[in-house]
């Protein structure tokens, strides 16, 4: 536990010192604020943070392995993974580490996104279940980007590499329902069960960037579903695994 | 302290170490002697439990490199040969970070300050690694593998790419290590692997070719003595002639020269006393324009020659 906690504590400090951190949460609240703004100046708009949600969803697919894709590769570019590997840590103490470090960033971005409902608490009568439900869910969904991100940053020691493959995982993740409605059979449902939540259809109002049918809806729509829950923390789990299980057999080489 | 038996390790198909057997025992300052490629790092990586060994077996400290990896790996204070730094924190963050991950739980900060008074990093105590000096960052490096106060250190290739200045106090740091550790360092250099060092092991294609003392291993080398000899043009020949008939002599080469009036010669003799008296004594009694005589030290090249020709 004290090794995970010296891991994460050395890499929030990365983050703090780093401009990267601030880049990513200042493009955040840019993109989801603008998102904000678009779902609720209409005459007659509903008081709800789904614009937000729609936005925060679409957009963590390229900030998510911004943010991570730093955490493992740059240590196997200058060398540092060395001296991890020959202290007494295990691999998993290295990975949860960054991860975490990774994750509490994105909880504060979440939290500096918090006065969008207070705007709406003061300004009409919004339904706060949907607004809790979405929180979850992008906490959820935010913990399976980055553990997505790392694995990508695990996979090189080029950042850049890491960025482009990151993102690239995650975008197949959110574009795989194009293919699974063309997909008959089983082969497209379990296609279809891979969907991450978010949506192309940024512009598009009726599915404004989340699924209709993917992981996310329900949360966007006031539902805690346990099923989405176990999705997530399932992504998010199989993606460190890989990661630890990289960084192990790269000693066996 | 280290027991290595029978270790291969293979990269692919390539043996980078072939079946190396050696121990250390506690106390002992070790120097691993070779030149690039001979699978210094390599063994040195394998000791770390950076990377297991492809066959054999490796301890440290009693425990196994593989099945007891953590605990091995807690004995360990290891300098990787790039020297690898987080560039983005202080001296003193990063000597608080590595004495954390290698497991000191208490009196870190103390600690820290102490090593940087050894290793004299003092006023750059809170200065961003990245914007040291090579040198520094080499103290740094060295700052680190101490911090933790472990029975076993390895350092590989301490004093490579730093300037003469800093390479002498380097291995003076190094040298005041040794007394407290049981120090390995590796090296392609051979006065410095036998100024700190109290015995070598000299590595060549993966195998261990020399496990000795350096006084042993230079007396081992020394019965050969290479002298260069520079005298005028005109007498060469009558020079060569004479040479061959005294009984010391193995081999003249004659070296290309520019210098026209002089010609050198590289002699390679037998023994090592008085080598250079002798011919100095050849030359005199038979009236040759001597310009110049001196010994050549033996090389790292042509130690390899003799040790892998043996």
């Amino acid at each position: 536990m004290i090794n995970i906690y010296t891991i994460f504590k050395k890499e929030l400090l990365g983050y703090i010192k780093s401009p990267m951190a601030y880049i990513v949460a200042a493009s955040f609240f840019t993109v989801t604020g603008f998102f904000f703004i678009a779902s609720v100046s209409d005459a007659f708009s509903e008081a709800s943070i789904r614009g937000f949600l729609a936005g925060a969803v679409f957009f963590l697919i390229f900030l998510s392995p911004a943010l991570t894709m730093r955490l493992i590769a740059e240590e196997q570019k200058l060398g540092t993974m060395e001296l991890l590997m020959t202290s007494p840590l295990k691999e998993h103490e290295i990975v949860v580490g960054k991860f975490l470090a990774s994750f509490s960033i994105v909880l504060f971005m979440l939290a500096g996104t918090l006065f969008y409902p207070i705007i709406l608490f003061i300004f009409g009568v919004p339904d706060f279940g949907p607004i809790f439900t979405g929180y979850l869910g992008l906490v959820l969904y935010s913990c399976s980007t980055l553990s997505i991100g790392i694995f990508a940053s695990s996979l090189s020691s080029n950042q850049l590499v890491s960025l482009v493959v990151g993102s690239g995982i995650l975008t197949l993740l959110t574009f795989i329902d194009f293919v699974s409605e063309r997909v008959p059979g089983i082969l497209g449902t379990i296609l279809n069960e891979l969907q991450l939540g978010g949506s192309f259809s940024v512009f598009d109002t009726s599915s404004f960037g989340i699924a209709e049918k993917g992981h996310f809806a329900d949360f966007a729509r006031g539902i805690i579903s346990v099923y989405d829950i176990v999705f997530y923390l399932s992504i998010s789990i199989i993606f460190l695994l890989s990661t630890i299980l990289i960084l192990e057999t790269r000693r066996w080489k | 302290m280290i027991k290595i038996s029978n270790m291969s390790k293979y990269y692919g198909d390539y043996p980078a170490v072939l079946d190396i057997s050696f121990s250390i025992e506690k106390g002992e300052t070790v120097g691993l002697l070779g030149p690039n490629g001979a699978g210094k790092s390599t063994t040195m990586k394998v000791m770390t439990g950076y990377t297991p060994p492809t066959n054999g077996k490796v301890s440290v400290g009693g425990y196994d490199i593989v099945d007891k990896s953590l605990e091995a790996r807690r004995q360990i204070g290891y300098l990787p040969e790039n020297v690898p730094l987080y560039l983005d924190m202080t001296v003193k963050e990063y000597l608080n970070f590595m004495a954390s991950i290698r497991g000191m739980k208490k009196g870190i900060s103390k600690r820290t300050d102490e090593v940087i008074g050894i290793t004299g990093l003092e006023t750059y105590r809170d200065v961003i690694i990245g914007k040291l000096s090579k040198g520094y960052r080499q103290r740094t490096g060295i700052a680190q593998s101490i911090i933790h106060k472990p029975k076993i250190l390895i350092m590989d290739e301490p004093t490579i790419g730093i300037d003469p200045v800093q390479v002498v106090e380097t291995r003076k740091l190094i040298q005041s290590l040794g007394g407290e550790h049981t120090l390995i360092l590796s090296s392609h250099i051979l006065p410095e692997v036998t100024t700190i060092c109290k015995r070598v092991l000299v590595i060549h294609d993966g195998k261990i070719v020399a496990d000795d003392t350096p006084n042993n291993l230079s007396k081992r080398l020394q019965s050969t003595q290479v002298c260069e000899v520079s005298i005028k043009e005109k007498d060469g020949v009558n020079f060569i002639k004479l040479l061959r008939n005294e009984s010391y002599v193995v081999d003249v080469r004659s070296k290309f020269d520019n210098n026209s009036e002089y010609k050198s010669y590289i002699i390679e003799t037998s023994s090592s006393d008085g080598v250079e008296e002798s011919i100095a004594k050849l030359i005199v009694d038979n009236g040759i324009g001597l310009h110049k005589l001196n010994s050549l030290p033996l090389t790292l090249e042509e130690i390899f020659l003799q040790l892998t020709s043996e």
